[in-house]
């Protein structure tokens, strides 16, 4: 198994379907600028709603990027084979997670900088901001990633994999929202970062095992 | 074949049942292959034909009856079957958005990388030199057939599945085909076919299974 | 005890076993839930604080214990479903979620009515309400997925998956519901905390708990039994005994 090469290909094809790629982007910002026109525009409120807009409109962004994660390899058959290489499925997934977390979840993180500021966030917090979407975007890839393993053989999947995934997403929302609003204030906001670490320490190490099992049961049939 | 070929290669099933959903497709399936030999499964459509390929192939499960690779159950083989085996099934399994150079440098990354010259002996044998660096998706369905081919004769295997393998080739393909399929038994390997077009096996040792269904 | 195991796995023999014991756990939940409102509603006294309005927390307690308790079973049956290829199991995950989802609802109502008189409106952002309304969504997706599928067995197999991931969740949700609020300063007046509640209150609380279960114990093997029998359609057993009725 060469680590580099499948990391290269699966980069490859991500640039040659890069107008695929720009939907959670663009799907991002809508939402984001959406929250003006809905609460008004005074500028107190908006900084308090900032960080709570930014993940929500992030997690719902990185979600609807993971429908399309296995879709195209079951389609044209390079799922089976991938099942039916000797390499371990596990760490094969993980590998994919990873590299479209890079495509996907990345510029969500970068452009989450740009709406945070339109909000109206603080700069100075901006750091922490960053930190808890670096570290809680690639649990919610690992998560839709499990929704989409066990989805992938079905025709309706688009409205089932949210269903699936959102609920549990609730502590990665909470931790890093409140992460967000903390530093905003003032306050110290290391103990939720902690617990976003951790999260995505515990769905490193557990996620590729559903995932894997989730691709294998659904090419049973 | 591969570098196995000191030790007997075997494929066996014991009692083996096809389930699609809650139907039985056919139960109580029994046969042993050995190096050199094909199995051809026939059987009219709908008969299971797939669900078998893909139950010998460790894609489907197998809750009723064993599959034994070399004597040794799927359940435990694992890694080591996969190692042995190649599967082409109805989906080629080709990145439409990738060159076949590329699809087939992807799927050696899965296994031991072959080396480019083997990668461009192999397209020019499947006569996709021309095309080896032009995206799948521009090539016609056949052309997808043979990149699909070539990766199974680049894993270098010594044992292939090979789904309805004749569907959307052209004469010469089938041609090719066949001529790939006697090179691979007359050399030690060992394969599991379903086809309803005739191939010219000269291996003497061709089983079939038909498929009927159950009553 | 293993061969016993076996033997229960086998659909008819289970089928059978549980037409016999069924009715038991029925009628005996029956005897327990009547015994525990009595207590409840007679003989406990009323709350110097919440008056009267305390005691339908004989409901939405016990509500609130077969919701995570049933999402337990469901996940150990997923479990053992999915290692040991045991099609039973996968039917109880099946024939529980439903359950588990109306526990959870129940437990949901009855919070957000006793919310009335304690907070003076129907719906607070509460810990334990919040922690209860994602596990409402947590059954939501368990049962879409389960039925989602043209195959059962395909079904099955990958909401326990499902269930399994959600388990290992649900004490994370649980956790990071209750920080966030303690974060927010939300009412927080439940009173499971308070030490000096009296025997005659508490008594009947674990009575309805055991009442609750046992009913659930019926629920489920009647539930289970036409999962079963939609299982096994197909098989000789099955058209006997609706030939024999």
């Amino acid at each position: 198994m060469n680590i580099a090469a499948l990391v290269q290909r699966d980069l490859r094809l991500a640039y040659r379907r890069r107008g695929e790629l720009a939907t959670p982007v663009i799907f991002f910002i809508i939402v984001t600028a959406l929250f003006p026109l809905a609460v008004g525009s005074e500028p107190a409120l908006l900084r308090r709603l900032a960080p709570g807009v930014i993940w929500v409109a992030a997690l719902l962004a990185s979600l609807i990027g993971q429908d399309s994660l296995f879709k195209s390899d079951y389609e044209d058959g390079s799922l089976e084979q991938t099942l039916l290489s000797p390499a371990p499925l596990e760490g094969l997934v993980l590998l994919r997670v990873f590299t479209h977390w890079l495509v996907t979840g990345l510029p969500l993180v970068i452009l989450a900088v740009l709406l945070a500021l339109m909000l109206g966030y603080p700069t100075g917090a901006m750091g922490v901001l960053v930190l808890g979407l670096l570290l809680g975007t690639p649990v919610l890839s690992f998560l839709g990633a499990i929704g989409a393993s066990l989805t992938v053989g079905l025709r309706r999947s688009g409205m089932l994999l949210p269903i699936l995934v959102l609920p549990l997403t609730v502590p990665v929302l909470i931790f890093g929202a409140a992460a967000g609003e903390r530093a905003a204030l003032g306050e110290p906001a290391a103990a939720p970062v902690y617990f976003l670490a951790a999260m995505l320490v515990l769905a490193v190490t557990l996620a590729p095992f559903a995932i894997a099992g989730g691709l294998r049961i659904s090419l049973e049939s | 074949m591969s570098g196995q070929a000191t030790t007997p290669l075997t494929l066996s099933a014991c009692g083996v049942a096809v389930w699609r959903g809650d139907r039985c497709l056919c139960r109580d399936l029994s046969f042993e292959l050995h190096a050199g030999e094909a199995l051809h499964v026939q059987g009219s459509n709908g008969a299971g034909k797939t669900s078998l390929i893909r139950v010998l192939a460790g894609l489907g499960r197998c809750d009723v009856g064993e599959v034994l690779w070399q004597g040794e159950s799927l359940r435990r083989s694992g890694a080591t079957y996969r190692a042995a085996i190649g599967y082409l099934g109805h989906s080629n399994g080709v990145k439409l958005g990738l060159s076949p150079r590329e699809n087939l440098a992807a799927a050696g990354a899965l296994r031991h990388a072959p080396a480019s010259a083997d990668i461009d002996s192999t397209l020019a044998q499947m006569n996709l030199y021309a095309y080896a660096d032009m995206p799948c998706g521009v090539l016609s369905m056949g052309q997808r057939r043979r990149a699909a081919l070539a990766r199974l004769l680049l894993a270098r295997v010594p044992l292939w599945f090979l789904d309805e393998p004749l569907a959307s080739l052209d004469i010469a393909g089938a041609g090719l085909l066949n001529e790939m399929l006697n090179r691979h038994l007359s050399t030690g390997g060992l394969a599991v076919f379903a086809t309803h077009q005739p191939l010219q096996l000269t291996s003497s040792s061709v089983q079939t299974l038909t498929l009927d269904r159950p009553t | 005890m293993f061969v016993w195991f076996h033997k229960l796995a086998s659909p008819p023999y289970f089928y059978r076993l549980a037409e016999r014991i069924a009715p038991w756990f029925g009628w005996l939940s029956l005897i327990v839930m009547l015994a525990g409102l009595y207590g409840g509603l007679w003989l406990a006294p009323p709350d110097y604080q919440q008056g009267d309005g305390f005691r339908i927390m004989y409901v939405h307690v016990p509500s609130a214990w077969m919701s995570l308790f049933i999402y337990v079973v469901m996940a150990v049956a997923a479990a053992i479903g999915l290692i040991w290829r045991m099609k039973l199991a996968h039917a109880v995950s099946a024939a529980a979620a439903p359950l588990g989802a109306s526990f959870t609802f129940l437990a949901l109502a009855t919070g957000s009515l006793w919310g009335k008189p304690m907070w003076g409106t129907y719906w607070v952002w509460d810990a334990r309400l919040t922690s209860e309304l994602v596990l409402l969504f947590l059954y939501l997706g368990y049962l879409a997925l389960n039925h989602a599928f043209e195959d059962q067995r395909t079904g099955d197999r990958a909401s326990a998956i499902l269930a399994l991931v959600g388990i290992v969740n649900v004490p994370i949700i649980h956790y990071s519901v209750k920080w966030w609020n303690t974060l927010h300063q939300g009412p927080t007046v439940f009173f499971g905390a308070r030490a000096d509640i009296p025997p005659s209150m508490y008594i009947p609380l674990f009575i309805m708990i055991i009442g609750f279960m046992l009913y659930f114990a019926a629920f489920i093997l009647k539930r289970l039994q036409v999962e079963v029998l939609q299982r096994e359609r197909h098989t000789a057993w099955v058209r006997e005994l609706v030939e024999r009725s």
